[in-house]
């Protein structure tokens, strides 16, 4: 069953296109790795599901349902952004935050969400007293509070050390095998998305592929393009 | 301190208006403080300074055009924020300057309201009827009563307006309303301490409270505790002292602050000095 549509997605920015003619589903329980180099429009590709741009062309369709017509669907993702913007300062407990998205107080549900990141027992602690791996699996649990089918995430380690991120992977394979949750995540990291990702998608502006993971890891001369060590000149050759 | 003047009629104004005033200012200061937004308020109390002089020029009550000026110009900035991406010091400060000035020269026109505009600058709580506790009580209970509405979407919006509405909720709207009732709670609040010291209500008490707080409920009941005694205290001492009561409060809210300081460095230095013990064999 296709979760997701994207047809023929185009956003420009000031007559600079960011997105040009993206066309690709997303099926339930796949775990999408979008791979490509800074500037590729992987956050422009997410702000325009999530609705934050509205100033697109082309068809973005939720569960069979157009996102222009009805945010229902809204309801149904969770999502984990870059890097979450708050004040240091903020005075929000960890339970705090992750109940966020709750129409009321629900405690049992903040609880399990926190269980499910391992994060249960710094409940009552201050969100800006935790470390950044901490504070990535808080927005996870954020994320997972309202039960979503979908999960989207933007480049979800950037600045994360290697051992949170490991346990962080750990997480999104768990919940996409054992949860069933369809996962839709950016990444530089090559590596992890050949362990986890069941799909990928190239994009560089323009889908230059989409399909089964073994199938892009098995091509050479995707492999060599979208490999890390080359994403930068990749992204200075398009920006020439 | 002799215990008579808790008899006085007038105090029993003044004490029941200053805590609904120092309740709701903390409250609405909590969130512009951790929007970054701390002198929003003073911005505020300037443009209601220009709407109080229109209103004694023009002979129309002075709080109402007040209202008027400080909410129609906090709407006004917030749609010059959004469209044109102006930084919000920036913003503050056209806001504080403009209000000023139409107050300046307003008054500079008339020549001979000027007992009427210092009781609007230093505020004047001692002074304030029965009719005037009663809207005060009015008002601060209808500001207390929207943001317990709307506290949850408030205080996501305040920690990330992106994943606010990721989630759905209608920011740009949320923050249209929530300008409006800082605007109102300004207002209301320079009956207390006056135009020139209203921002301090409305910071002061939050920025005490965050040093010692965890969570957001627990930093606004400390916020709203410290506010409602400075308020009492203020009050009260202002009247033994025979000063000015705005004055007073906030004095008092300063220094539980310089206290609160004291005793955070105080905490952490012992904190340091307990890591830092050598561990003697």
């Amino acid at each position: 069953m296709k979760l997701v549509e994207i047809e023929n997605l185009t956003v420009s920015y000031e007559g600079v296109s960011a997105l040009d003619k993206v066309t690709f589903s997303v099926e339930e329980k796949d775990f999408l790795g979008i791979i490509g180099p800074n500037g590729a429009g992987k956050t422009t590709l997410f702000s325009c599901m999530l609705g934050l741009i509205t100033n697109y062309n082309g068809t973005i369709k939720f569960f069979g349902k157009d996102i222009r017509k009805s945010v229902q669907h809204l309801k149904q993702i969770g999502y984990v952004p870059q890097k979450p913007v708050f004040e240091k300062n903020f005075p929000a407990t960890v339970e705090e935050v992750v109940g966020m998205s709750l129409n009321g107080q629900d405690k049992d549900k903040v609880d399990a969400s926190l269980q499910k990141v391992w994060l249960h027992e710094l409940g009552k602690r201050r969100i800006g007293d935790l470390s950044g791996g901490q504070q990535q699996r808080v927005f996870i649990a954020k994320a997972l509070v309202n039960d979503p089918q979908i999960l989207i995430l933007d480049e979800p380690v950037t600045g994360i050390d290697s051992q949170s991120m490991d346990f962080f992977y750990h997480i999104l394979d768990d919940l996409n095998r054992k949860e069933g949750i369809t996962i839709i995540w950016s990444s530089h990291d090559l590596d992890a998305v050949a362990k986890l990702a069941t799909k990928v998608a190239c994009l560089n502006r323009t889908l230059a592929f989409h399909g089964i993971s073994e199938e892009f890891f098995h091509n050479e001369d995707l492999l060599k393009m979208y490999s890390e060590s080359s994403m930068q000149l990749h992204m200075h050759k398009h920006g020439d | 301190m002799s215990f008579e003047i808790l008899t006085y009629a007038f105090m029993h104004r003044a004490i029941v208006s200053g805590i609904a005033i120092s309740l709701m200012c903390s409250l609405i200061g909590l969130f512009l403080v951790l929007r970054k937004q701390s002198l929003f308020g003073d911005a505020l109390a300037h443009a209601a300074f220009g709407g109080i002089a229109a209103g004694l020029y023009l002979g129309v009550y002075p709080l109402w055009a007040a209202f008027v000026v400080s909410v129609s110009s906090a709407l006004a900035l917030t749609k010059i924020k959004q469209k044109f991406q102006i930084s919000s010091d920036a913003t503050v400060a056209i806001l504080l300057s403009s209000g000023l000035a139409m107050g300046v020269i307003l008054i500079s026109l008339a020549k001979g309201f000027t007992v009427d505009i210092f009781s609007f600058l230093f505020g004047s709580i001692l002074l304030v009827s029965l009719q005037n506790t009663l809207l005060i009580l009015g008002l601060c209970g209808a500001v207390l009563v929207i943001i317990l509405l709307l506290y949850r979407k408030l205080v996501y919006t305040t920690f990330s307006e992106e994943q606010a509405k990721v989630s759905g909720i209608p920011v740009e709207k949320l923050n249209y309303l929530f300008v409006v009732i800082a605007a109102i709670a300004v207002v209301i609040s320079m009956q207390l301490v006056g135009i020139l010291l209203t921002s301090s209500l409305i910071v002061v008490p939050n920025v005490t409270a965050i040093l010692f707080s965890r969570g957001f409920k627990q930093t606004a009941i400390l916020s709203m505790s410290f506010a409602v005694f400075s308020a009492v205290v203020g009050i009260l001492s202002s009247y033994v002292l025979n000063v000015a009561p705005g004055g007073m409060i906030v004095l008092i809210s300063i220094i539980i602050f310089g206290v609160s300081l004291g005793m955070k460095s105080l905490r952490a230095r012992n904190k340091f000095t307990r890591k830092t013990k050598p561990i003697v064999p």
